[in-house]
């Protein structure tokens, strides 16, 4: 198992390294610069700005640079924000989005894998026709549709909840971006759980735990659920890049001041460290989450062995 | 304000007189009838809330808050909240003093002699001094400040040279007197120097604070600013908030206690929030909205003209386009744009068939086609499109360029298809994300037709006039014409109000003769504001100053 952590890690250095030499490559290949502006500054002013920001260096030296300040966890100056740099900016974003993301990512879990369940035990029903049909509908409607929808009902009409911001940090401004961002999870979540939990309970084993006499919730809960769960933490992974990328619609919709806004931002300003510094951020982030996964796998299916 | 500007009767003149007029000479404080409660009746005999607090919508995030390196209409926004130029904006947008109490020009309009208030103090109770009037001016015009705004700085004497690092920002044509008393000297006579002095380019520096925290003298806690407001807390894309400065030397009568900045990009998203109540007043409208907003929001929508023209430019640099001013003539006269701004746009934009919109000193151009009717701006367009050698079989192809957003896509659509349609051109349309466009414009190889627009900088023809100057980073057209070039030289240095106006008149008249550029229509500004926001009056900048602004009971 630790030998299997230390391989894990060790690989994920080449593939952090090759993730950003693209990612730095692609966003100078961009066409349009930082300080392309309607105001267009003057030849010395712009030589200026260019040495200041290293970009009259050679691209190999500009990359040593980079990784020079990766290695210090220094993502640079933004370009944009000019008196931020990368790595404060980042600090700033990750929490919301983490609280964001986080809350959105438990709340599906909570749901999904319960409605999940309630569909598969009552095949059939109108219990389960009913959480289909609405998981149906949820894949279907994009999220920056259900957003402002969410916004119209209650932030204007009901005036329940706020339409925007993060107001003094509190718990209301939440709500509605963490549903709007759970809600496609959800109803993925509920479907990918009643699908494997109808294939478990048709298993040998649930026969044979029946047959012995164990009351169903015991069956359920000790026997059925691990295993009719094994899909769904493999697509954990997945899943939490979708809640990063979905957080990008969403952030922008609800003016929350997350990791998103700040990844969508930056590339539309050409701000090349800042986009540099998110990109790097999330493929940490979902290296490392997946890693996490491949770990709960283990405790999940006895089948699976680490070497 | 340039017409107060009379130096041609000799002597130095004091302006400070003709600028009481304006009822805002008062240093002290009058039981609540600052400048803005003279001028708009004020809030006597109306209740004011209890909390003084009000939240804006300030569109896209912005740059920076240090005024010397900041380029968007946002961040200026707020900057004109934490700091005080030598000259300021009354809420009709006259000028009115600052920082300055009075000032005094010399006969040959190059020498500014600008008398300090003795009672304006920092945020954190430091004199504002000519010292720091210098410093900041300096820091402007060095090229190590990074600042793409420089060219604000070009009438003072030296200022292009030490930009350009051939001389020390110490050469700057700017000087301490004393302590109270700074002197500006002028390269050239600038008719509308006094109006330059509300941009943030020229804003005073506090030294100390500079020095001590380097590049991190604006964060919340660092900046000392002099201006009605100080910045107390700032969480990048999520809100900026400023609260009263007590050391302000008019604090008496600034009534917001907090004042609150969003970003509010998705101009949707900010309907939204206004809606909701969580903001009080907006950055912009989403046009598509217009219509719905006016049913039902409608008292609160403001709509007044705003210094700017929407414009369609041709790559003259290029054929079809290149040596054609009969085409391109041709084209302008085949848009009906009474059809784009009402029907299309629909939110007041002012139809333009000259360049420059009205403004100070300058009425705007009466083109001869603005009096026709559409059936003879089309008859006279399919004339000169046939004499340019195009007909229904030989018809012009072409591209326009335009950058991602709705209303540029619908703009571009109207175009393409009253062309089609009156001449028979086959136009294309192709779109590009911003960055991408902004360089496609300037390289002038792949466009031939794209779209523009330009907000004046200052309240004078001249922000216009610049533009389309042969040497011009801004002339996308690659438009060169020495005989503009030649008359808006001349305006640099003349004098006299009349004749500088008229030769500002002259040189469009030779720019829309050549017609390197279509001029579709003169900006509206566009906000919402909740009816207990008292204090706002629309003006022609749309330039607000937040100390002017007070909530009344609701």
């Amino acid at each position: 198992m630790l030998r299997y952590s230390l391989r894990r890690l060790l690989g994920a250095i080449p593939t952090l390294l090759i993730l950003t030499a693209v990612a730095f490559v692609m966003i100078r290949l961009a066409p349009g610069g930082p300080f392309d502006s309607e105001r267009q500054p003057s030849p010395e002013i712009e030589a200026n700005l260019r040495a200041a920001y290293h970009l009259d260096e050679p691209l190999y030296q500009q990359f040593g640079r980079y990784l020079g300040g990766l290695l210090r966890f220094d993502f640079g100056p933004s370009f944009q924000y000019q008196d931020y740099n990368v790595t404060e900016l980042i600090m700033t974003g990750f929490p919301v989005s983490l609280k964001l993301g986080g809350t959105a990512m438990l709340l599906a879990l909570l749901v999904g894998v319960t409605a999940g369940c309630l569909a598969a035990l009552r095949q059939n029903s109108v219990v389960d026709h009913g959480v289909m049909a609405i998981s149906m509908t949820g894949i279907s409607i994009p999220n920056f549709v259900m957003a402002p929808l969410l916004v119209l009902v209650f932030a204007i009409y009901l005036r329940w909840l706020p339409a925007g911001g993060l107001g003094q940090g509190s718990v209301r401004n939440l709500v509605l971006p963490v549903i709007a961002l759970a809600l496609p999870q959800i109803a993925y979540l509920s479907r990918l759980t009643r699908g494997s939990m109808i294939e478990v309970l048709r298993s040998n084993f649930i026969r044979t735990a029946r047959a012995q006499g164990l009351p169903t919730w015991k069956v359920i809960v000790k026997h059925a659920l691990k295993p009719a769960l094994l899909p769904v933490v493999s697509y954990l992974g997945p899943a939490m890049a979708h809640v990063i990328t979905g957080s990008v619609v969403i952030e922008q919709i609800f003016s929350v001041p997350g990791l998103g806004r700040f990844f969508v931002t930056g590339a539309l300003n050409r701000d090349y460290t800042l986009v540099m510094g998110v990109v790097v951020f999330y493929g940490v982030l979902i290296i490392t989450f997946n890693f996490l996964v491949d770990l709960a796998y283990a405790w999940l299916d006895p089948k699976v062995k680490y070497r | 304000m340039t017409r107060t500007m009379t130096p041609r009767f000799g002597g130095l003149i004091s302006l400070a007189a003709a600028l009481a007029l304006a009822g805002c000479g008062g240093d002290g404080a009058e039981g609540g009838s600052s400048a803005a409660a003279a001028q708009i009746g004020g809030p006597s005999g109306t209740e004011l809330a209890e909390h003084q607090v009000l939240h804006i919508g300030n569109g896209t995030e912005i740059q920076t808050l240090d005024p010397h390196r900041g380029e968007e209409l946002q961040g200026s926004n707020i900057q004109r909240d934490l700091y005080e130029g030598l000259v300021n904006e009354a809420p009709n947008g006259e000028l009115v003093p600052g920082a300055a109490k009075s000032w005094d020009v010399s006969a040959d309009g190059k020498l500014y002699t600008f008398h300090l208030r003795e009672n304006a103090r920092w945020s954190n109770g430091d004199p504002v001094t000519a010292h720091d009037f210098v410093f900041g001016l300096r820091r402007g015009a060095d090229p190590k400040t990074l600042t793409i705004y420089s060219f604000i700085l070009t009438p003072i004497k030296n200022a292009d040279e030490i930009t350009a690092g051939k001389l020390p920002p110490t050469e700057l044509g700017a000087r301490a007197v004393d302590d109270y008393t700074l002197e500006i000297e002028l390269a050239n006579a600038t008719p509308y120097f006094l109006g330059l002095l509300t941009h943030s380019m020229t804003y005073p520096l506090h030294q100390p604070s500079y020095e001590e925290h380097g590049g991190l003298f604006v964060r919340p806690g660092n900046l000392v600013s002099n201006g009605a407001f100080v910045l107390e807390e700032q969480v990048v894309q999520s809100h900026i908030k400023v609260v009263r400065n007590p050391h302000y030397w008019d604090a008496a009568n600034v009534r917001l206690t907090e004042l609150w900045f969003y970003p509010t990009e998705d101009l949707s998203a900010e309907l939204q929030r206004y809606r909701a109540g969580e903001l009080d007043y907006t950055y912009d409208i989403p046009t598509a909205r217009f219509d719905w907003i006016s049913e039902n929001l409608g008292d609160e929508l403001k709509i007044a003209p705003w210094v700017g023209s929407y414009f369609f430019g041709f790559n003259v640099t290029r054929p079809p386009f290149k040596d054609n001013p009969k085409l391109r003539r041709a084209l302008s006269l085949a848009v009906d744009r009474e059809v784009l701004t009402k029907d299309v746009l629909g939110a007041g934009e002012r139809p333009a068939f000259g360049w420059v919109p009205p403004m100070s000193n300058y009425t705007g151009q009466n083109m001869v086609e603005a009096s026709w009717t559409q059936a003879e701006r089309v008859a006279e367009a399919k004339r000169l499109y046939a004499e340019a050698g195009y007909s229904e079989k030989n018809p012009l192809r072409t591209t326009i360029y335009y950058n991602t957003h709705e209303d540029h896509r619908r703009i571009s659509i109207t175009l393409a298809a009253m062309w089609k349609e009156v001449l028979g051109a086959e136009v294309e349309l192709f779109n590009q994300e911003w960055k991408v466009f902004l360089d496609t414009r300037s390289e002038k190889i792949d466009t031939r037709i794209f779209r523009s627009g330009w907000i004046g900088d200052y309240n004078d023809a001249f922000t216009f006039a610049e533009l389309f100057r042969s040497t011009a980073g801004q002339n996308d057209p690659g438009y060169d014409s020495p005989e503009y070039d030649r008359l808006v030289a001349a305006s640099q240095s003349e004098l006299d109000v009349a004749k500088r106006a008229a030769l500002l008149e002259e040189a469009e008249r030779v720019l829309l003769a050549d017609m390197p550029v279509i001029p579709l229509y003169h900006y509206v500004s566009q906000h919402l504001v909740k009816p207990w926001v008292g204090g706002y009056e629309s003006n022609l900048m749309d330039r607000h100053l937040h100390k002017d602004w007070y909530v009344l009971k609701h």
